[in-house]
């Protein structure tokens, strides 16, 4: 790995090195590092509090690290704040889905980011040419489940609003694209569709980090896995050169799965 | 596919998702109602009457609206209705100052207050609303009694009188200030970045603040609009009263709730049409007046509010479920 510290540069979009969090008295994360490349799905995996979504709220501003350094394309960078990441083009979609119920689609697309005309200083919504600009978004995406850009989000189903939360990120966050858990609580054919869109993620050239349970999607779709365990880095594998045994023993414990497996 | 709407017609399905068809249906039935039931309602005289009346309480239901929709509430309005009728009394009659001087201390008054508020819902600690609210009441109003020692101020300039008692081609000032007051909070809250934002937070405070929102500034913002509000309404009342009262607005807070909440303003805030308020306040305006007119004491017009306030608010649930 240290060998390849002159190429890191292009290698990798992001890196995060000896990230350490503690809240209170335990440990979340003990100096994890993490390297997303250009380009790629990378998978999160490990047991629950195990600092997967610790690790990515750190990554996306939402919690401050209390050591470790983020370099963002060879470059440090200080990320203190959600806008910080925002503006450095990381988003992330959140377990809660980030979106506002009562907002609509368009509006919802647009939070934080309107576009707006200044009129006597106040900052007047451009609500037309944002429908229409939230229209092309999800067609380009190929989102065809959508049918009016102003109903409401709390209208939508499941997959529907992690489709819509998704395709916020790449909206504004045309880098790297971190989801957490974006399949929980879907149905097949919804998770179908969220995995579809990441895929069309990648063809973007949009990088995505990508927290899951869910071992098949993470086979299915990712480029590489790393596995967390009581908040350390236990395990990195290119997917093609590991398989689900292996994986699964990396986040209880080898030893554990010894066991189980005697 | 997603559809573009080629054709302008009438966007029905925007007045369906902002709630407000049902406050509508529910003041033209009073209306219809009491019509038929009394002859003097339904006069042009009466509804200029019954506007100039509700208007204190439907500004005052603007600010109470702001800070509901960002799943708050503000308790100290109807104090802060009392404190700056007084100090601008106080200033006119006692220290000759300036009229619009006056007004602008009354006004104040309002912005002090509600950016208190805010300050304190907002910071670290996050006070519930609601205990914000229910001190700065009891400060404010303590304030307005010490400053008054209790007692009334009589005898104001005869030039104050134009606030509250002034009309524009027979309609009173008052209703005119209220009209203004809607329409500069319709397009602040419809068409502005900071109007969409009360929604965001009140709607989903995490994502708003994960999108970038100051949350924070949002929320304060809404308790100063709500104590600014509150002032004007002060003002107006105290100009139209000609007293500056330590006891004025006594439970405005709860009328001007009951305004928001009648009007399709959702208590844990993120949804509503300021125009949902004003007509909860016409409905409770036009119900007392109505009921005056047939005689029916204020005790049974106090059972009458409670009922449409939970009629109201049942039907919009049953309809969301």
């Amino acid at each position: 790995m240290d060998s390849n510290n002159g190429k890191n540069e292009k290698k990798y979009i992001l890196e995060a090195v000896g990230i350490q969090k503690k809240f209170g008295g335990v440990t979340a994360l003990n100096s994890v590092d993490l390297r997303l490349k250009y380009g790629e799905i990378l998978a999160i995996v490990g047991d629950n509090g195990a600092g997967k979504s610790t690790l990515l709220k750190i990554i996306s501003g939402a919690l401050i690290p209390n050591e470790g350094k983020i370099y963002l394309e060879g470059k440090e960078v200080k990320i203190k704040n959600p806008q910080d990441a925002l503006n450095l083009g990381i988003q992330m979609t959140y377990q809660d889905l980030a979106l506002v119920d009562c907002l609509n689609i368009s509006e919802n697309l647009f939070l934080g980011r309107e576009i707006c005309k200044k009129v006597f200083g106040m900052n007047f919504l451009k609500l037309k040419k944002m429908r229409i600009e939230a229209r092309k978004h999800l067609e380009s995406l190929g989102i065809r489940t959508v049918s009016d850009i102003n109903e409401k989000v709390r209208n939508l189903s499941g997959g529907q609003r992690q489709v819509i939360a998704i395709s916020r990120a790449v909206f504004w966050g045309n880098k790297i694209i971190i989801l957490d858990e974006p399949t929980a609580a879907l149905g097949v054919r919804e998770s179908e569709r969220v995995m579809n869109l990441v895929k069309t993620l990648k063809s973007r050239n949009i990088s995505v980090i990508i927290i899951s349970h869910n071992l098949n999607h993470v086979f299915s779709i990712a480029d590489r896995v790393v596995i967390l365990r009581h908040g350390e880095n236990v395990g990195e594998r290119e997917i093609k050169e590991t398989d689900g045994d292996e994986v699964v023993k990396l986040i209880t414990g080898a030893e554990f799965a010894g066991k189980e497996l005697k | 596919m997603l559809e573009t709407n080629k054709k302008r017609k009438f966007d029905f399905s925007a007045l369906r998702r902002s709630n407000i068809l049902t406050p509508i249906a529910a003041l033209l039935f009073i209306i219809t109602l009491l019509s038929i039931l009394s002859p003097h309602f339904l006069t042009v005289s009466n509804m200029i009457n019954v506007l100039r009346q509700v208007s204190i309480i439907a500004i005052v239901s603007v600010g109470m609206s702001y800070t509901i929709l960002t799943g708050g509430i503000d308790l100290s309005v109807g104090a802060v209705v009392a404190l700056s009728g007084v100090v601008t009394a106080i200033l006119l009659k006692n220290f000759n100052v300036n009229i619009y001087l006056a007004i602008a201390a009354g006004l104040a008054v309002g912005i002090i207050s509600g950016a208190t508020v805010g300050t304190m819902v907002s910071s670290k600690i996050k006070m519930p609303p609601f205990i914000a609210g229910l001190a700065m009441m009891s400060i404010v109003r303590g304030i307005a009694l010490i400053i008054t020692g209790g007692r009334p101020i009589y005898d104001l300039p005869s030039y104050f009188s134009f606030i509250g008692g002034g009309t524009l081609f027979k309609i009173p000032f008052p209703v005119i200030i209220m009209f203004v007051i809607y329409i500069i909070a319709f397009i602040n809250l419809k068409f502005t970045k900071t109007g969409i934002s009360f929604y965001a937070v009140g709607g989903n405070e995490e994502a708003a603040r994960v999108a970038g929102i100051n949350v924070k500034r949002i929320k304060t913002l809404a308790y100063i609009i709500s104590g600014l509000a509150s002032a004007v309404a002060g003002i107006i009342l105290a100009s139209r009263v000609m007293v500056g009262e330590s006891i004025a607005g006594f439970y405005y807070e709860l009328d001007a709730i009951a305004a928001a909440v009648i009007g399709g303003i959702r208590m844990n805030g993120g949804e509503g049409s300021i125009w949902g308020t004003l007509i909860g306040a016409l409905i409770m305006g036009f119900l007392k007046n109505g009921l005056n007119l047939l005689n029916v004491s204020t005790y049974w017009q106090q059972v009458a509010i409670g009922v449409i306030i939970a009629g109201t608010i049942t039907f919009n649930l049953l309809k969301k479920s």
